[in-house]
């Protein structure tokens, strides 16, 4: 397959998936952290711990 | 108890053995827990910082919560080199061994359906931008005089109504280009645009959206990708995969073919 060069995967694209994709199991057998709260992570709470801590944390920062 | 148990995703049973040197969350290597005809995929993660509390804490802290992103990633992509996995969402933890089988019991049929509808395919992301606008009067001569208020009002038109006309290029553009690949794929999703202060990306992301191929046609579908990219100026195609098919892991695949 003559595919993309295989940079880093970009956190943000990576993020989409596993907080957004994936199978989410509900139910007393879990501890039940899946379902809701992950959903729910707050992003502007993200984005302003990356404002803080510039340099950020992502590899194609200038 | 020797802590809780983080699961990646479950699978049909594969016979080829892991990567011995792959470590997963936290630093434990994978572990495969079969039960019936499915395997779930598991680490041993301290309570310490995966039991409810610590674990939404932690959740609020980019550092870590890469970390552990990255390390799920690497367990599903070495699993999608010897099965199909079915991810699960980032952060599903269970008590022990056997509250991972309960679940895995309970949830057997439909497991094995979408293991099925996933099985040879991957995900492709698809993502279109609006490049940041060039600014010609920015770059105005130095000594000319400053302009009337006319001038003034005449360019901010100018300057807005291109702005528009780009913006509403890319939006046809992007409209057209997920109905083309929708049409090739066997489903679609579409992802909220991502914000620029954490994708650190140059211009205005206006399509975020993931597609279902299958493998054998993998290579079409990138070289149809391919094609668009240098398509209209001021646009930006990125494409990014193979990955496993998060995006249409969840049970109900509803629809195939909305628009943006």
């Amino acid at each position: 397959m003559t595919v993309v060069e295989r940079r880093e995967i970009a956190l943000v694209d990576l993020l989409d998936r596993l907080l957004a994709g994936g199978v989410v199991i509900t139910g007393d057998i879990t501890l039940r952290i899946a379902d809701v709260d992950l959903v729910r992570i707050d992003l502007n709470a993200l984005i302003s711990s990356v404002n803080a801590q510039v340099p950020s944390p992502f590899e194609e920062s200038r | 108890m020797t802590g809780l148990r983080y699961v990646y995703a479950v699978c049909r049973p594969f016979g080829t053995p892991l990567q011995a040197q792959l470590t997963g969350v936290g630093g434990d290597p994978p572990r495969l827990l079969p039960h019936h005809g499915l395997v779930a995929v598991v680490s041993h993660v301290p309570e310490a910082d995966f039991a409810e509390e610590p674990l939404r804490a932690h959740l609020e802290d980019l550092d870590w919560l890469t970390a552990v992103a990255r390390a799920h990633q690497g367990v599903i992509d070495a699993l999608t080199t010897v099965t199909t996995p079915l991810p699960l969402r980032l952060g599903t933890v269970f008590r022990d061994d056997s509250g991972v089988r309960t679940m895995m019991e309970a949830r057997e049929e439909s497991f094995l359906r979408t293991l099925d509808r996933l099985a040879g395919r991957v995900e492709w992301g698809v993502k279109v931008y609006l490049e940041p606008e060039p600014e010609p009067e920015a770059v105005a001569v130095p000594e000319r005089k400053p302009m009337s208020g006319r001038d003034y009002l005449r360019q901010r038109r100018t300057r807005t109504k291109t702005h528009e006309e780009l913006w509403q290029r890319a939006e046809t553009f992007a409209t057209r280009l997920h109905e083309t690949l929708s049409a090739r794929a066997e489903d679609s999703r579409l992802h909220a645009p991502q914000n620029p202060a954490l994708s650190g990306a140059s211009g205005r992301n206006v399509l975020n959206a993931a597609y279902l191929v299958p493998r054998t046609e993998s290579e079409e579908f990138v070289e149809m990708v391919d094609r668009t990219k240098d398509g209209v100026p001021g646009i930006r195609v990125e494409l990014t995969g193979p990955w496993a098919a998060y995006s249409f892991a969840g049970e109900e695949t509803a629809s195939s073919g909305e628009g943006p």
